[in-house]
């Protein structure tokens, strides 16, 4: 059933209103960091709203602007979009009052625009998650790469500069250079850019040339880079020279799962499962990312900078995803999905305490943090739990994943993909476990004391430990957002 | 005359035509410089809204040129006054008109010396570029394609930069080298139909080897005007030394009739030698748009780097005539007048950095962001615009030129992909540094950010910016009908061609 509504759009304007608002109230930043707020709890309301009709079924629907026959830039709202939507603006409210307390807490510069910038993130976010169509699609992915600039060279530094321009370079080229060809060839081919309406069909007609759609599947797999498939991965780790509440939000959650999101929505929508199977899409591709899954982990054990060691566990934890749904069996694709939120609340939660460590301290490297635990309890206690999400231990959200993940692959019969869920999984443990264990149980490095040190400023502490405790809620009650991921699946 | 629906009533096109050469005559009788700027800016105006009416009354439903005016001129030698417009012409003729008074209003404080004169050089030129467009007999096309180098050779000689007068002539030189062949394959024409009207030498079967020479007399004339690669090197020099306004028509305006020449003539004309030449001139094209990208992303000099660009883009724009399907040559159109909106307003954005620091380098408008943000705000968009992300003008235009190229052959339109990369890639490098640059701005006390005059010339480009990029339809719909009929005249000719053409890979 499809609802005419333009609860998408109203969605999908707050955030624009909110960056206009911010603007104009640079010169009162209470004000300016209320509009924002204001911004993310009315889009995240009014998402919230559209709950009750995508569960009975229904799809919402609006058209903005036709642009060509069959062409259009169009949203919809069903419960794949919804899984990512409530996920990305429950965490942008979070992340505001976050970022307040970092930004403030550092005295940084042009605020103003770092909220303007930030706000314009979700824009495209939001568009991407209620995109109806490829063009949609690729539109709001490109809004996300050109707005994230900003946030990613905030420093202004040659750090900053060089690391944004890896960043735009990589994300730019591979859109433009992969996904429009694939995006244009599939309208030639198919005379449409819709979004199928269940994940078994696609859109692409019968009689294809199987060498051509494979090419453009993997076109579509590569081209969306912010997904950290490796070889394309290197934007990632270089894009965390940028404040923490953007590694926080964006590179957790935001523009990363952009990434995934856009690959898995072309995956399931677009080629669709039956069309995967038929060309035998879906388990080569869960190999080629099981290499991500695995290398990433190993590059992340040998990092002591903490935010570089999450960047590559991010990296790892994104393939995930991708390799759930490439199994093609249900229980693969809901593990997969249901990972864009898990992983999400954990990761969010794991760049805040980093964020609130260096606020505290100006730590940023782990063999620094010994012995901190005790000075900084709470941070620490929610660095932990995140990390049991991570590594997938019972009773936290990372836990569900795993379990649909095993099981999908079981249905699979792929014996090769349980060992490397198990495989990563220890390497999980390996780079994870220590930290927390040296924050607790380590000693301070001589010549340094621990007095002095003490937690972070509230507006840093209260979102960081919600967060831990809304990753051991989705680990204890995964049904609410299971519910959205096997109405995907159907 | 079937292909004629002539005009009852008001004749807007000859109106178009005389208007600005009355205007012109009127500017010598006064010395007064500010009357000058206000009676050119005055009548290029009333002609933009005279040619309004032209939109909401033509007729979509036919190919027959409209609006038609039909007169006797030299009889003994049947050459005929002959206007009229169809749904390629559409669009061009409005282009030229709406853009004028932006031109004006651009030069307004950018020229100081001799304002009369240059005011008198720009209504001739609006003459002859709009009869260009509008002339259905090859005579008094050929006249006002000639006269319009004049102009532009004076432009850019009087007012131009340091090396003005070797741009000049180079310009000149390489525009009347294509001209004189153009001259010989009209009079082949003429010796074979007897009739100097455009209309009627198509459809007429000529032997092969006679279209084959009559092309490439014609396709080289256009080609250098385009300019494609490798015919370009005189559009750098003639940008960088051309005032800022010079630049703005050349690019807006002159570089679209090469690529209306080639819709005009070749491809109705001589069909059967478009459709050999056709993978010749598609690699030419994928060449500039590589060409053109690349160089641009190497200029330190804001000018050469957007003349470089519409070498690029400008390829895309013959890549889509010569896909020779209904989406590529609607793209192509829709690209012409996309590069007219967008490039013309980069080159204004240039000027106005020039009229504050006096440099076209990058260097020295580095970081400018901070304090100019109205300025940054309007590059932005169109900087966004040239290198067409979707939501922008130039984004349809590349889709449906890809989408026609891809339809047409794969590995083409594959080839042109890597330009839509570049022109990201030198797009964002100047944004980049023009908003930001490495380091704060050596001048920012002469940053005053855009005046009211100033925003009055973007903001009517911004508008069509977006709005050909998110409601097209009314552009494309005047265009279907024309189209068809052109590629019709092209495939009905040679059908046994065609199949050759398909062998393309």
């Amino acid at each position: 059933m499809v609802i005419e509504s333009a609860k998408p759009l109203i969605a999908l304007l707050a955030p624009v209103a909110g960056a206009l608002l911010v603007m104009l109230s640079r010169k009162t930043p209470n004000l300016r960091e209320t509009w924002s707020f204001l911004a993310s709890a009315f889009m995240f309301g009014v998402i919230v709203s559209m709950v009750p009709n995508v569960l009975g079924g229904a799809t919402l629907h609006y058209t903005l602007f036709n642009l060509l026959p069959h062409l259009s830039i169009s949203l919809r709202a069903d419960a794949f979009s919804m899984v990512f939507a409530l996920v990305a603006s429950f965490l942008w409210m979070v992340a505001v009052f976050y970022s307040m307390g970092y930004m403030r807490g550092l005295a940084e510069h042009a605020q103003t625009r770092f909220n303007a910038a930030f706000a314009l993130a979700l824009f495209g976010a939001i568009g991407v998650a209620f995109a109806d169509n490829f063009l949609t699609l690729y539109l709001f992915y490109e809004v996300v790469s050109v707005v994230t600039y900003p946030l990613v060279a905030h420093h202004q530094d040659t750090e900053g500069y060089e690391s944004g321009k890896k960043y735009i370079l990589y994300l730019t080229t591979t859109a433009k250079g992969l996904v429009l060809p694939a995006m244009i060839l599939i309208y030639v081919l198919t005379g449409s850019l819709d979004f199928a309406n269940n994940v078994s069909t696609g859109i692409l007609p019968a009689g294809l040339n199987h060498t051509l759609v494979t090419v453009l599947y993997i076109f579509c797999l590569l081209g969306f880079a912010k997904n950290g498939i490796m070889p394309l991965h290197h934007w990632l780790p270089s894009a965390m020279v940028a404040p923490t509440p953007v590694s926080a939000l964006l590179h957790a959650v935001a523009v990363v799962k952009v990434g995934v999101f856009s690959t898995t929505r072309v995956m399931l929508y677009v080629f669709g499962v039956n069309t995967m199977d038929a060309l035998n899409l879906g388990i080569p591709t869960a190999y080629f990312v099981s290499f991500t899954v695995i290398v990433a982990s190993v590059i992340a054990l040998s990092k002591d900078n903490l935010k570089a060691r999450l960047a590559y566990s991010t990296i790892s934890q994104l393939s995930y995803i991708i390799l759930g749904v490439a199994l093609l069996t249900p229980s693969g694709i809901q593990g997969g999905l249901v990972h864009i939120a898990n992983h999400a609340f954990s990761k969010i939660t794991l760049f805040f305490c980093a964020g609130a460590i260096y606020v505290a301290c100006r730590k940023k490297d782990i063999s620094e943090m010994s012995g901190l635990g005790r000075s900084m309890p709470f941070t620490f206690a929610a660095f932990a739990i995140a990390s049991l999400s991570m590594i997938g231990a019972p009773p936290v959200a990372g836990f569900v994943t795993k379990w649909y993940l095993l099981l999908g692959a079981l249905q699979a019969h792929q014996i090769g993909i349980i060992v490397v869920l198990l495989g990563s999984t220890l390497l999980n443990v390996a780079y994870f476990a220590p930290v927390t264990f040296k924050a607790f149980f380590g000693k301070r490095p001589a010549g340094e004391d621990a007095a002095g040190i003490h937690e972070a400023p509230l507006a840093m502490v209260i979102p960081l430990m919600l967060t831990a405790l809304i990753s051991v809620l989705l680990g204890i009650y995964p049904d609410f957002i299971m519910q959205f991921v096997k109405a995907v699946t159907g | 005359m079937d292909f004629l629906i002539l005009n009852e009533g008001f004749r807007t096109l000859s109106a178009l035509l005389v208007l600005p050469l009355a205007g012109a005559i009127v500017l010598l009788i006064s010395s007064s410089v500010t009357f000058a700027r206000l009676w050119t800016l005055l009548i290029t105006t009333i002609i933009a809204a005279l040619s309004l009416p032209l939109y909401w009354g033509f007729d979509v439903s036919t190919a027959r040129y409209q609006f038609g005016e039909h007169l006797a001129w030299i009889p003994s030698l049947n050459i005929n006054y002959t206007l009229g417009l169809d749904g390629i012409s559409l669009l061009l003729v409005l282009l030229t008109t709406l853009l004028m008074p932006i031109c004006v209003l651009a030069s307004w404080k950018y020229i100081k010396t001799r304002v009369r004169e240059f005011m008198v050089c720009l209504l001739i030129l609006e003459t002859s570029m709009l009869g260009v467009f509008i002339a259905l007999d090859f005579v008094l096309f050929y006249i006002l394609w000639e006269a319009m180098l004049i102009p532009m050779y004076l432009l850019i000689a009087i007012w131009g930069g340091p090396r003005k007068v070797y741009a000049a002539t180079k310009f000149f030189l390489y525009t009347l080298a294509g001209s004189v062949l153009l001259l010989v394959a009209i009079i082949a024409l003429y010796i074979k139909t007897g009739s100097w009207s455009i209309p009627l030498m198509m459809g007429q079967e000529y032997s092969t080897l006679f279209q084959t020479l009559v092309f490439l007399a014609f396709f080289l004339a256009f080609a250098i005007k385009v300019p494609m690669f490798p015919f370009h090197t005189w559009l750098p020099a003639a940008h960088v030394e051309a005032p800022t306004v010079g630049s703005v028509i050349l690019a807006s305006i002159l570089l679209k009739m090469g690529t209306y020449g080639f819709l005009r003539f070749c491809l109705p004309i001589t069909p059967a030698a478009t459709l050999t030449f056709m993978p010749y001139i598609l690699g030419l094209s994928v060449a500039g748009i590589l060409y053109g990208g690349f160089t641009a992303l190497a200029q330190s000099d804001m000018k050469k780097l957007i003349a470089y660009s519409s070498v690029g883009h400008m390829g895309f724009v013959t890549l889509g005539i010569f896909v020779l399907n209904t989406q590529g040559v609607e793209g192509a159109l829709l690209q012409m007048i996309n590069h007219g909106v967008t490039t013309g307003a980069l080159f204004l954005c240039v000027g106005l950095i020039y009229e504050r620091t006096h440099s076209r380098e990058l260097d020295a408008a580095e970081g400018i962001g901070k304090f100019m943000p109205i300025y940054i705000t309007f590059l932005a968009f169109f900087s966004m615009s040239s290198l067409a992300f979707p939501g922008t003008n130039s984004f349809i235009g590349e889709f449906l030129i890809l989408a026609g190229g891809f339809s047409q052959s794969k590995i083409v339109a594959g080839c042109a992909i890597p330009g839509a990369v570049l022109a990201a890639a030198y797009m964002l490098r100047m944004l980049q540094r023009i908003t930001w640059g490495a380091k704060s701005n050596p001048h920012p006390e002469i940053l005053s950010d855009l005046n009211l005059r100033e925003v009055f010339t973007l903001a009517p480009l911004l508008v069509f910016v977006f709005w050909i990029g998110l409601r097209p339809e009314p552009f494309l719909s005047v265009m279907h009908t024309s189209v068809a009929h052109l590629l019709e005249q092209v495939h009905q000719a040679t059908p046994h061609l065609m199949t050759a053409a398909n062998l393309l890979p």
